[in-house]
């Protein structure tokens, strides 16, 4: 490949384009932030600001004063975090069993689990509602949880990652006479932290971020996570744009906030599924 | 191979968690859910599921014959048809931007570029809703400086599919970036030297090597997008309870609608089977699509390939 100058006019006009393509990407989260960050109606005028006269922080008050999202954050927080604790141990353990245990039709049974990572999760959504009806889960956080605590997915991306770990490390400690789940706890775990992080990030971001599942499950307005409240939000209070705004930053945000902060553990995952898929 | 024999009693007690999950409330529901499309359970067989008797196929009968369904199923074709390819086009071309030797600030350009992905989606759809009001929305307005009269996107059954493709696009690209980023790694450097050096120009490099070296990542790319855009849901619920004239109705919300709205089981559970039909033949039909090209494949030697290959 050609190589461009240092600081050419090549280099610059080369960079027009990736340039522009962030502020396309910007644009919309910018404008979410500066709208709810507007007095009411001032969103609502031509030409459409982008950012406000004067910020102010009324629509966040009015978000927790007035329409209790307080309680929708704090629901979205236990779920989340349930979801994320959860789900690294219980993967953890199916993906280090799948790499490393032996035990017969092993390759069979993981074989068969990653055919049905063809099937869409809402195809059962229907019958577990009813399930979990009938197991009185409807309106409960362990009911919105279930779907979050097991995935193939999750059990591929450890299993890959696994089956790094040398044999002859599980082996002397065997020989030792440890226990599998001390071993796994005290050698395993730490070994492969980094792939742990990458699925707690998933999982954290897959849970905040769900709609369809917690819309079903939860009926009970007090229940409702964050994305269903604003979802429900959004039908009330279609004309308060910048309130609805303050509504959508309060929910981005601390997705926005952890991809940042596991951005290069999130991203290695992303990558090594894709990959090797 | 095994030193120490088979650990079934451990493997049993470390899987049991993570398949019990799976087998009961992934794979039950999917094997109750094809049970429950030849029932006609309803609101009443709820209550009590006594009252809920085997149909058949009527639910099945009663489905292809009803427009809904197939305004439903061309809604979602459009989206997957169209805008799956846009979204991987529009992924691939940032990926090659973001893989330029001469640009700078790559990891910075990387982070904006892939926010849109953890961002809600319910909260994004929100916002582009207002973004795309005809008299306050931002798009609108920038569009009108270059003499375009508003676009009444998302009131305009025209408009509105192409509307929630946009912001498909926008809010998923940077996923598929990271994966062709790594693809475009995978790449050995050399083969672009070798075609360098046979006279290949930039063109007939990316046509040779870079296309048929990122032949695995875009049949990934290609299925996992397709099989999620099948699944649209949350855009049409929040920006236009699938209107205009149900011009945003997707299978997903159809189905979601007769469940949850109307608990007509029967039927919402024809449509889910349905829809994991149509996707399993469209996965299969992509799987072929990609091993004939495979066979027509030009092996890939260092030298520039001879024409015809263009994938």
């Amino acid at each position: 490949m050609k190589r461009v100058g240092a600081l050419g006019v090549g280099t610059i006009v080369f960079h027009l384009l990736p340039l522009l393509g962030a502020i396309l990407t910007l644009v919309p989260l910018v404008w979410m932030v500066g709208a709810s960050l507007m007095a009411q109606g001032e969103a609502n005028t031509v030409p459409p600001p982008l950012w406000p006269d004067a910020p102010t922080f009324e629509n966040y008050r009015s978000l927790f004063s007035r329409l209790d999202m307080a309680r929708h954050f704090f629901n979205s927080v236990v779920v989340t975090v349930s979801a994320t604790v959860l789900s690294v141990l219980i993967n953890g353990m199916a993906g280090y069993a799948f790499g490393k245990l032996r035990f017969p039709g092993r390759d069979k049974i993981f074989g068969s689990l990653v055919a049905a990572l063809v099937v869409p999760a809402q195809i059962g959504m229907l019958p577990l509602f009813l399930l979990l009806r009938e197991l009185g889960l409807v309106n409960t956080y362990a009911g919105v949880l279930i779907p979050y605590l097991s995935s193939v997915f999750g059990i591929f991306l450890i299993r890959q990652y696994v089956l790094s770990v040398p044999d002859d490390l599980l082996d002397a400690a065997r020989i030792d006479g440890a226990s599998e789940f001390r071993i796994f706890w005290t050698l395993v775990f730490p070994l492969i932290r980094p792939i742990l992080v990458t699925l707690a990030t998933f999982t954290f971001l897959g849970a905040w971020n769900d709609f369809m599942w917690p819309l079903i499950i939860l009926t009970d307005t007090t229940k409702q996570t964050l994305p269903v409240a604003l979802a429900n939000l959004s039908g009330e209070h279609v004309q308060d744009t910048e309130l609805m705004m303050a509504g959508a930053v309060l929910t981005v945000l601390p997705a926005l906030i952890v991809f940042l902060f596991f951005q290069k553990t999130y991203v290695r995952g992303i990558t090594q599924g894709g990959v090797k898929g | 191979m095994s030193r120490l024999g088979y650990q079934n009693g451990s493997a049993a007690v470390f899987l049991a968690p993570a398949l019990g999950l799976l087998l009961l409330f992934f794979f039950l529901p999917v094997v109750i859910g094809v049970f429950l499309s030849l029932t006609d359970f309803d609101v009443y067989a709820i209550g009590n599921p006594g009252t809920a008797r085997m149909v058949g196929l009527a639910n099945y009968q009663y489905v292809l014959g009803d427009a809904t369904f197939w305004k439903a199923l061309r809604n979602t074709l459009y989206f997957v048809v169209v805008g799956g390819p846009l979204s991987v086009l529009t992924s691939l071309g940032v990926a090659l931007l973001l893989s330029h030797r001469a640009l700078r600030l790559q990891g910075i350009f990387r982070t904006i570029y892939f926010a849109p992905v953890v961002t809600t989606l319910v909260a994004v759809a929100i916002v582009w809703r207002y973004l795309y009001h005809p008299r306050y929305g931002l798009i609108d307005h920038v569009l009108s400086h270059f003499g375009i009269s508003p676009i009444d996107w998302l009131g305009d059954p025209n408009w509105a599919m192409p509307a929630i493709i946009l912001l498909a696009i926008w809010k998923n690209f940077g996923y598929n970036m990271l994966i062709f980023v790594a693809g475009l790694q995978s790449i050995p450097t050399e083969l672009y030297e070798a075609a360098s050096i046979d006279g290949a120009g930039a063109w007939r490099r990316f046509v040779h090597v870079t296309v048929p070296g990122l032949r695995p990542t875009f049949l990934f790319v290609g299925l996992t997008t397709m099989i999620g855009y099948f699944q649209l849901f949350a855009e049409p619920y929040v920006m236009t309870q699938g209107g205009p004239l149900g011009a945003t109705r997707s299978l997903v919300l159809h189905m979601y609608e007769q469940g949850f709205r109307w608990w007509r089981i029967g039927e919402a559970s024809t449509l889910a089977v349905l829809l994991l039909l149509i996707t399993l033949v469209a996965t299969l039909v992509q799987l072929g699509m990609q091993r004939t090209r495979k066979t027509n494949e030009i092996p890939r030697t260092a030298g520039p390939a001879p024409r015809g290959d263009a994938a």
